[in-house]
């Protein structure tokens, strides 16, 4: 169980806002956050991420506690390892795909395997200033995948996919989430794309 | 003509250049992240020596580090070290009065980085320092080139600093540049200009070299 209650103001265009989350998530769930812009959804993950701290509230994953602004707990996004796919993908320009892989992981096997999903195989050696968008965007939901997270964050991770890579990827991302008991929230502004996908819906508004 | 003034004055840019290299990407780093008050003071007081007139550092170190009295005494008696009239004064006053050139470019070319590239990898587990090293240096190498190089370049043309807290004494301290100064008072424009085609030569040839280089290499980081 993913316990998510918490309060963070926003800078906005004229003064700030508050976003408030209040929610709980099931396990092994695929969750869309779906929200007009600019309502702090890719914040939200973010602080689910420990890439940035509410002002108050808690998050407990799995019995474990994430952050409680109370008690000052607030683990480090290392030890958080979340599997965060950025909007903008957030490649290393310096890397390869393969060497995206190795940085995360040490396992060869699953490197292959992720490779194998993501159809990277025969553009292992490239970098990224050499891959179209939407292969960019698949290396990115690998590198997520590759630590093995408990918690996946996915910031409008289909955006650049067509509607037949779209399918297949969504398809077997759910097989290999089940597999590793993997628990998913994914910001959507269409959450039709999805309807295949997740379960749940979180509306920030 | 005698090269130990070429060869002092190489070596007096290389140990510099090294120097500000293990001391200035921390810094650089350090400034690059977030902003406080404390920070701007500290980057202003890198960047003086871009404006400062070299003689009001050089003057300021001879007295901070005069052998007569305060810090200079102190280092002579506990440590024997005279940064006055020495090279190890040469590298010092080199490493204060370089220090913009090394810390500018790179901290400019970390915060142009996207803050997402250093957040992908914390999310993958790595450390600070180790993100530092295979992600952010690696995608700033043309801006950490163009810095050592200017630090190296730069060095080799110090005057005003180097005279004045290091005189002129040959081996020790008559660098390139205060050669040439006392070949033309010594009105032999011979070695004057030898010297000066040598130091025109060289830094023609690094600046032109990283022009050749980042031209191939730098381009926009991808997101």
């Amino acid at each position: 169980m993913i316990i998510i209650d918490i309060e963070k103001k926003l800078r906005a265009y004229e003064g700030h806002k508050l976003l408030k989350v209040n929610t709980e998530i099931a396990p092994n769930s695929i969750t869309s956050v779906t929200g007009p812009s600019g309502a702090g959804k890719t914040t939200l993950l973010k602080m689910i991420a420990g890439l940035t701290t509410p002002e108050k509230g808690r998050i407990i994953v799995n019995n474990e506690i994430w952050l409680d602004a109370g008690t000052r707990i607030n683990l480090s996004p290392q030890k958080r390892k979340t599997g965060f796919v950025f909007q903008g993908y957030a490649l290393f320009p310096n890397m390869t795909v393969k060497q995206h892989l190795e940085y995360a992981t040490t396992d060869q096997e699953w490197t292959n395997e992720l490779l194998h999903f993501a159809k990277l195989e025969t553009l292992a050696n490239h970098k990224p200033e050499y891959l179209s968008g939407g292969q960019q965007q698949r290396l990115a939901i690998i590198r997520a995948l590759a630590v093995k997270p408990q918690l996946m964050l996915m910031d409008e991770p289909f955006s650049a996919l067509d509607m037949e890579m779209r399918q297949e990827l969504i398809v077997q991302l759910k097989v290999l989430l089940q597999r590793f008991d993997t628990t998913c929230l994914i910001v959507t502004h269409n959450p039709y794309e999805l309807e295949a996908l997740t379960g749940n819906t979180i509306h920030i508004s | 003509m005698d090269w130990s003034p070429i060869w002092l004055t190489l070596r007096l840019a290389a140990i510099t250049t090294a120097v500000l290299l293990v001391i200035g990407l921390p810094v650089a780093y350090w400034l690059a992240k977030g902003r406080s008050v404390f920070k701007l003071v500290i980057e202003a007081v890198i960047t003086m020596p871009l404006v400062l007139p070299p003689s009001v550092l050089g003057f300021y170190l001879l007295i901070a580090f005069s052998p007569q009295r305060g810090l200079g005494l102190w280092l002579q008696q506990h440590f024997n070290i005279q940064f006055v009239f020495s090279f190890e004064g040469l590298v010092l006053a080199s490493v204060i009065y370089s220090m913009p050139f090394m810390i500018g470019p790179v901290k400019s070319a970390l915060q142009q980085l996207p803050s997402s590239l250093a957040q992908a990898s914390y999310t993958l587990g790595k450390t600070e320092l180790q993100t530092f090293i295979k992600v952010l240096l690696p995608n700033i190498r043309a801006s950490l080139l163009t810095a050592i190089v200017l630090t190296f370049a730069h060095t080799l043309g110090e005057f005003g600093v180097v005279l004045m807290i290091g005189g002129n004494i040959p081996n020790v301290t008559k660098v390139a540049s205060i050669a040439i100064y006392d070949s033309v008072e010594n009105m032999d424009y011979a070695t004057a200009n030898s010297y000066s085609l040598f130091l025109f030569a060289v830094t023609f040839l690094i600046v032109m070299a990283v022009f050749i280089f980042n031209k191939r290499t730098a381009k926009i980081p991808l997101e």
